[in-house]
């Protein structure tokens, strides 16, 4: 069958999971005073509708920041502003100032999870088909199936269209950088990135690799001439976009300001929920947030990052090609979310993203780590009742792959790239890392299962309430490091086989 | 995706919750004759002790479902239980379409996997757009009806007779719709199995029946009946069993026009009204306006037109299909001759039939599948029927949540079939004729206009019903177009009889 019927059917299926997912619960439905993200995004449609731009980020009579104040970059105030149009149109209800408060009828409903579904359209998956078709090793078969489990994702899936947000726009356009990346257009590339940064913060998580990737370009092509001139164009690019996005608020030094105030709220502590990074599962021996000051631990989350996050800078400066590219992608991803400051649960998405990527390198570990990542979230998913979708799309997400990547069939050393293992355990008798690392992956594809069952079935002692929550944060950090230290030794393993000599 | 939709539901989601309290509270002999709800049991006893049986694992799921009184109960336990019982008892379709795919014929050349002809049958059954709508959305459980069919049809292709009379019994006392194909299994069964041997010709040797045979058939059939209705005969109750299996007070056409020839006949009735009251040739207070498509299911008069009545489309049904079935008798082309007519028997009980639910055009789509990936013009008449029969089920579910749905769902399996079809067949030719791929394009303008297009329109208010009407007429067109086509394929053959 030629590949544009596949491409289209794989789209179309990724299409019904999501709307299919939709069709359920969303966050803090039905759970007045605060509701959830949900009612977050509404409330943003209305403030931006009603009030001008001036008084978006501030404090004042109309806007009350206790209650879901903007702490995003102006990208996401525009695309509020946006939908706030449309839902304008359809019912002035929905936005209509303080009376619109809680506002939930099925029509509503259908209306955000269209917005959602729309923007994935139209940003998030044409640069997943642009990049599993143009930027992947193998078959066309292959680039289909790459392309059908890229989409399958459940995390994503259940975060978007079930918990409710909008981080199929923000990883959307980070994807179009790393796209335009690799086919070469540099510009382009830091465009579509700073788009994504200025629509989410948290992408400052990819950041670095992008900063490290484009510096080592320029480098390479001799920073007296050519390598100037791009860095030039780079950075003229980036000082561009950031203008126009932020030129509503350039005006007013105070506007500035209170923005970036918003959306770095560095008066929060280390970590608040049960997140499966460091900080959270150390906790648990050793109590960080009673025994430092909150400057302290400020500094020790920001040298720890900055520590785990440098290794892979580094290789990538001196050796910019996409391969190196995309590893130091999802390392740097991983070490800021295990390490730093005030991490949600769900910012391992940023992490997830550049996995997805290597789906077609390194299969079986990259659907071993996409399924930690889906588990990690599992008790926010009980909170918001998606259980059953949660379920459905894990398993769906776990045959097909291992199905369709092969990931099983192709678990020779050479590819699961453990030469480098066998070089730092040689002490060690000679074992069968592969055989092992099958045997681990069934083992802990059974132990997520199990804790995922027993977190619904079974009701957790009176005296440990949280129990099951810190399980599964504790199972998941684990995989998280397991796959943090895998990616790093691959990147510095010395370069990958020949297929993968794609130098940009 | 079934599961992603557990908290929906449609009215055939209380008919069925209200049958399990039924068989489950009530003893035996009230079955039939309960009436708390609307939703009385219709179907035959073996459906009823189905339910019966299902009713004792529902109980650990919620036992307030089982409650008769609890009318539109649908706790989220409840709405789980019953999709659950769906995807269960889908486990016979899976199972059926392995047989049907076991019995394929395999053309000679080596191809890849996903291009063997029985995989494209396995995903044309399995992802059959109509039934993945109708029982996981809409809610029936005809997955597991449609797997004791295909079962039965591949028992029969793999000559395994009485197997295969066995299930269809078995199928007859679970759903009475499967009446229409009866008569397909009778002369097929009567002139292939009772008759051991043919001539040389291939007419009926008379010397060479079987009374053995016809008795191991009989019995067989008469053992499953009397396993279902014994009960109610026992009792004296099945006059009562019968007038609820077959209510002929309903109208000619249900509240949606099945897209048979009786819409097209309608359509006529209609026009030819607005055209006398035009040419004022007929008084308008005297008519009966809009009865027809006014929604509800009652008895319908035409205004123009001879009304019509059960018998008429009951002998029309009849005469449509006793051309096929001498066909088979004179000249019995093995098991795929059968299939053939009983494709025929579906089609023409749908196009004739007296209160035909569009739903019924699955019982032909489903085993036209299995000859449509072994012969080109087979598949061109399941192309054509395939997208007009699940085009004209667009219409039971109407709500905007899940238009995105069934439009990808619809577009996943018609460019599927189209270019799984399409690359099995290359080497003899194109699939369809280009007045047939114009017609089909027109389904895409009537799918515009009837959900995106007539919303917006300010004719909205007016005629509520003129989508579902522009939807029934278009499709019955394609459905009656498909018959022909058949039935010009079944004739044809008989000039040259094949191998079975």
């Amino acid at each position: 069958m030629q590949t544009w019927n596949l491409v289209s059917i794989s789209v179309l299926l990724g299409v019904v999971v999501r709307w299919g997912v939709s069709l359920n619960p969303y966050s803090g439905a039905g759970k007045p005073p605060m509701f959830g993200d949900y009612e977050a995004q509404r409330h943003w449609q209305e403030v931006t509708y009603n009030l001008p731009l001036q008084e978006w980020y501030f404090n004042t009579t109309d806007n009350n920041l206790n209650y879901w104040g903007l702490d995003y970059p102006p990208l996401t105030a525009y695309h509020s502003w946006i939908c706030a149009y449309i839902a304008k149109i359809l019912n002035p209800e929905w936005v209509e100032l303080h009376k619109s408060r809680g506002y939930e009828s099925s029509a509503h409903k259908l209306f955000m999870r269209a917005t959602v579904l729309v923007a994935d359209l139209l940003i998030y998956i044409p640069a997943v088909v642009l990049y599993c078709l143009y930027l992947t090793e193998g078959s066309s078969k292959r680039k289909v199936s790459t392309l059908f489990c890229f989409l399958l994702y459940p995390g994503l899936i259940l975060i978007d269209y079930g918990h409710f947000q909008y981080n199929g726009v923000s990883l959307g356009f980070a994807l179009w950088g790393v796209v335009a990346l690799g086919l070469g257009w540099d510009t382009l590339g830091s465009l579509a990135f700073c788009l994504a940064l200025n629509y989410k913060q948290m992408e400052l998580y990819h950041a670095l690799p992008f900063f490290c990737y484009l510096l080592g370009k320029c480098i390479k092509l001799g920073l007296t001439g050519r390598g100037l001139f791009l860095l030039v164009r780079i950075a003229v690019t980036v000082l561009m976009t950031f203008a126009l996005c932020w030129l509503p608020f350039l005006s007013d030094p105070n506007q500035t300001l209170q923005v970036v105030r918003r959306i770095f709220p560095v008066a929060r502590g280390l970590f608040e929920d049960k997140v499966a990074n460091i900080w959270c599962s150390l906790n648990i021996l050793i109590r960080f947030r009673s025994i430092l000051s909150s400057d302290s631990q400020l500094y020790l989350s920001f040298g720890c990052t900055l520590l785990a996050v440098l290794p892979s800078s580094i290789k990538l400066l001196t050796k910019p090609n996409f391969w190196q590219f995309k590893l130091a992608l999802a390392n740097s991803s991983l070490a800021f979310f295990l390490f730093s400051y005030q991490v949600h649960e769900k910012s391992i998405l940023l992490a997830a993203l550049p996995a997805c990527l290597l789906l077609s390198d390194l299969p079986l570990m990259v659907i071993w780590f996409l399924l930690a990542s889906t588990f990690s979230m599992l008790p926010l998913f009980l909170k918001d009742g998606l259980l059953v979708p949660y379920a459905v799309t894990s398993l769906a997400f776990l045959f097909f792959s291992i199905y369709l990547m092969s990931a099983l069939v192709h678990c020779s050393e050479e590819d699961l790239r453990l030469s480098a293992y066998h070089k730092l355990f040689s002490c060690l008798p000679k074992l069968d890392l592969a055989y092992i690392l099958r045997w681990k992956f069934y083992i802990s594809v059974a132990a997520m299962a199990g804790l995922s069952i027993m977190s619904v079935v079974l009701a957790p002692p009176p005296h440990l309430p949280d129990l099951f929550t810190v399980l599964v944060s504790t199972a998941a950090f684990l995989h998280f490091l397991g796959t943090f230290i895998y990616f790093n030794i691959v990147q510095f393993s010395g370069p990958p086989s020949k297929s993968h000599k794609k130098n940009h | 995706m079934e599961t992603c939709h557990t908290h929906g539901r449609s009215t055939d989601f209380e008919v069925h919750r209200n049958w399990l309290a039924i068989t489950h509270s009530l003893p035996v002999s009230r079955w039939y004759y309960e009436n708390t709800s609307e939703w009385t049991l219709d179907y035959p006893p073996l459906f009823a002790w189905f339910e019966f049986g299902l009713s004792h694992v529902a109980q650990h799921f919620d036992r307030s479902m089982l409650v008769v009184e609890n009318l539109n109960y649908a706790s989220p336990s409840t709405v789980l239980f019953q999709r659950l019982s769906v995807i269960f008892t889908d486990v016979v379709f899976i199972y059926a379409t392995r047989e049907c795919c076991r019995c394929v014929q395999e053309q000679k050349r080596s191809r890849d996997n996903l291009h063997r002809p029985s995989f494209i049958l396995a995903v044309l059954l399995l992802w059959n757009f109509g039934l993945l709508i109708v029982d996981h959305i809409h809610f029936q459980y005809n997955g597991f009806l449609f797997g004791f069919l295909l079962l039965s049809v591949a028992k029969h292709l793999q000559s395994q007779h009485l197997k295969g009379a066995l299930l269809f019994s078995i199928l007859l006392n679970l759903k009475h719709i499967y009446l229409y194909v009866a008569p397909a299994y009778g002369i097929y069964l009567l002139r292939s199995h009772c008759f051991a041997q043919n001539n040389k010709d291939g007419s009926v040797r008379w010397r060479s029946f079987s009374p053995l045979r016809l008795l191991a058939l009989g019995s067989i059939v008469a053992s499953v009946f009397a396993l279902s209705f014994g009960p109610f005969i026992a009792m004296g109750q099945l006059p009562q069993v019968l007038s609820r299996l077959f209510p002929f007070k309903r109208g000619l056409c249900h509240a949606y026009w099945a897209p048979n020839i009786w819409a097209l006949y309608n359509l006529l009735d209609k026009g030819l009204v607005m055209l006398g009251v035009r040419l004022r040739l007929l008084e308008e207070a005297g008519l009966h306006r809009a009865t027809m498509t006014g929604g509800l299911v009652q008895e319908m008069q035409h205004s123009v037109l001879p009304s019509i009545s059960p018998t008429v489309t009951l002998v029309c049904t009849l005469l449509s299909i006793l051309p096929a079935m001498t066909s088979i008798w004179r000249c019995p082309r093995g098991a795929r001759g059968f299939l053939r007519c009983l494709l025929l028997c579906a089609l023409g009980s749908f196009v004739f039939g007296w209160h035909v639910h569009e739903k019924a055009i699955l019982i032909a789509i489903l085993p036209l599948s299995i000859l449509a990936v072994e012969s080109r013009e087979d598949a061109g008449i399941f192309l054509v029927l395939a997208t007009t029969g699940h085009y004209s089920l667009f219409p039971l579910l109407f709500t905007c949540a899940e238009l995105p749905i069934k439009v990808t769902l619809m577009l996943i399996f018609t460019i599927y079939s189209f270019t799984a079809l399409r690359k099995l067949h290359s080497a003899q030719g194109p699939l369809l004729h280009p007045l047939e791929v114009v017609y089909l394009l027109g389904l895409v303008a009537v799918a515009i206009a009837c959900e995106v297009v007539f919303p917006l329109s300010p004719w909205q208010q007016q005629l509520p019903f003129l989508p579902l009407l522009a939807t029934s007429v278009y499709c019955s067109v394609g459905v009656c177009y498909s018959f022909l086509r058949l039935y010009v394929s079944l004739l044809r053959q008989r000039e040259k009889p094949k191998q079975p």
